[in-house]
């Protein structure tokens, strides 16, 4: 069923009794051509893709929990393409441009909101930054604006312009950035497939990959074994355990990463803010919760909760940047486990075991990457060669020395 | 998630600086392989979900360097030392 307002209409009048799944609830088949194990949005997208782009539609999505379970509904549902370095720039730009077409492509309302994206910064050596990033960006076709302290008053009045150690000197906006409803596009994208013949397949966790003379050719399940032509991972934060079901070993450490979200407020911040001195991003969602986050943890971990020192630190920043917050109650919180590559970069590329194709490594900035990760990996998996767009995202450029480390903190993962 | 330092006692993990996997030990450069030996101590890692030793710092206490044996799905510590004789074990095994 296509969804319009005749559709919602039509239901309304008859009671919302007659809503049917959004997706069939599939059994895992004997085989596929195509099998990708992990069934978050980047696993989804690559489905989709997979049948929409390259007319491949006997493939199947396996996820262990339930569709949405995992880091796709546990970020903090920003956008943007803000991205300073050449290997990432036209990448990420393509997903914002992918978002920008994202509900029409799916007819599914994910609640893409351009409110803008806004970094700001507070000492002359960060302007220079900034400058720098945003003329990257420029060059690269994408939009950024620097604004003064005039125009920033103008934008976000509530911010503590005259903060004694932090003082805000400006700010870099990208107007196009913005928020996604994030379950949504799980959603969205799991029904756009299961149209086109993508089997979506919940509760079936991987437990073995079968590997025949250096290829993959298979996963055992919870379900039972599932033959694949070829084996797409796409498992975020265990990727490197899934992995090693092949006998690989990955350049990532999985790290928890907290996010936050206040009780409801009345409208007060009109875009994505991210304090300069500290690391704190906080949106408004459209319910009126205040949606924050900061740093990762710093330790493995992939219990997807995280301690309380985070937590005051984030709290911390958000105080720095907004005393406004003080009075405001947090409602909840909650942790996502972060695949955090060597070099804060992420990884699309096949492996050393023939067949078996690697989708990894996005940190804790795979949310925004959706679209062009699906875009990118289903065109791997279809023409077994990597996508221009993603041609920096090689296995092989830690030990070839090509890494893309956009925050220049050398192989620590803890630091990206 | 507090952490029992041998000379400080239980303190809160904000006051140590976490450096990851112990088990990687530095490679010889001298060695046949040593280009690829880096490559793999420098990137790769194993990543546990489970058990998992690990090098933390002091920073803000004794300023020494511990390994602590931390399950990495519950965070719960099963057994810390301190760094420098799991060096010199791994000095000797080379």
């Amino acid at each position: 069923m296509r969804y319009s307002i005749f559709s919602l209409l039509g239901h309304a009048l008859a009671g919302n009794r007659r809503w049917t799944p959004a997706w069939r609830d599939a059994a895992p088949k004997a085989g596929y051509d195509i099998v990708i194990v992990g069934g978050g949005g980047h696993g989804l997208a690559t489905a989709y893709y997979l049948a929409r782009m390259h007319g491949i539609t006997n493939v199947a999505v396996i996820e262990k929990g339930w569709i949405g379970s995992g880091n796709v509904g546990r970020n903090t549902t920003i956008i943007r393409s803000n991205y300073l370095l050449p290997g990432n720039v036209p990448f990420y730009e393509w997903s914002l441009k992918l978002w920008e077409g994202l509900e029409q492509e799916l007819n599914y309302n994910a609640m893409v909101s351009q409110r803008g994206t806004l970094n700001l910064f507070h000492s002359d050596s960060q302007r220079d930054a900034f400058v720098r990033r945003g003329n990257s960006m420029r060059l690269h076709g994408v939009d950024a604006e620097l604004l003064d302290v005039p125009a920033l008053r103008r934008l976000v009045p509530f911010v503590d312009f005259d903060n004694a150690r932090f003082p805000i000197r400006g700010g870099l906006l990208q107007r196009r950035g913005g928020t996604v409803r994030h379950d949504a596009v799980a959603w969205g994208y799991a029904r756009a497939a299961d149209r086109l013949g993508v089997d979506v397949i919940q509760n079936c966790e991987v437990t073995g990959i079968r590997v025949e003379r250096g290829r993959a050719v298979g996963v055992e399940t919870s379900r039972g074994y599932i033959a694949a032509g070829k084996l797409g991972l796409a498992c975020a934060g265990n990727s490197s355990r899934v992995a090693s079901m092949a006998g690989l070993r990955l350049p990532i450490e999985s790290h928890v990463l907290q996010a936050f979200v206040s009780e409801a407020l009345k409208p007060v911040i009109p875009c994505v803010i991210t304090f300069g001195a500290g690391h704190f991003y906080v949106s408004q969602s459209d319910k009126g919760g205040l949606v924050f986050g900061g740093d990762i943890d710093g330790y493995n971990s992939y219990a997807q909760r995280g301690n309380l020192p985070t937590v005051e630190d984030v709290c911390e920043g958000g105080m720095a940047l907004m005393p406004s917050l003080g009075r405001v109650r947090l409602l909840r919180s909650w942790g996502g486990v972060m695949d955090m590559s060597m070099d804060g970069s992420p990884i699309i590329d096949r492996t050393p075991v023939d067949q078996l194709y690697l989708n990894a490594g996005w940190c804790y900035g795979g949310f925004k990457a959706t679209p062009a990760s699906g875009w990118c990996f289903a065109h791997l998996l279809a023409k077994d060669g990597p996508h221009p767009l993603a041609a920096a995202y090689r296995l092989d450029r830690f030990a070839a020395g090509r890494v893309v480390d956009e925050k220049g903190q050398g192989p620590h993962p803890n630091r990206h | 998630m507090r952490i029992p330092c041998p000379h400080c006692g239980p303190r809160g993990h904000e006051e140590f600086a976490y450096h990851g996997d112990a088990a990687p030990i530095r490679p010889d450069p001298a060695a046949a392989e040593a280009e690829r030996a880096f490559g793999e101590y420098v990137y790769l890692r194993d990543n546990p979900a489970g058990l998992h030793r690990e090098l933390w710092y002091h920073a803000l206490g004794c300023l020494t360097w511990l390994i602590v044996e931390r399950d990495t799905r519950t965070h719960a510590i099963r057994g810390v030392a301190e760094a420098r004789a799991n060096h010199a074990q791994g000095q000797a095994a080379q």
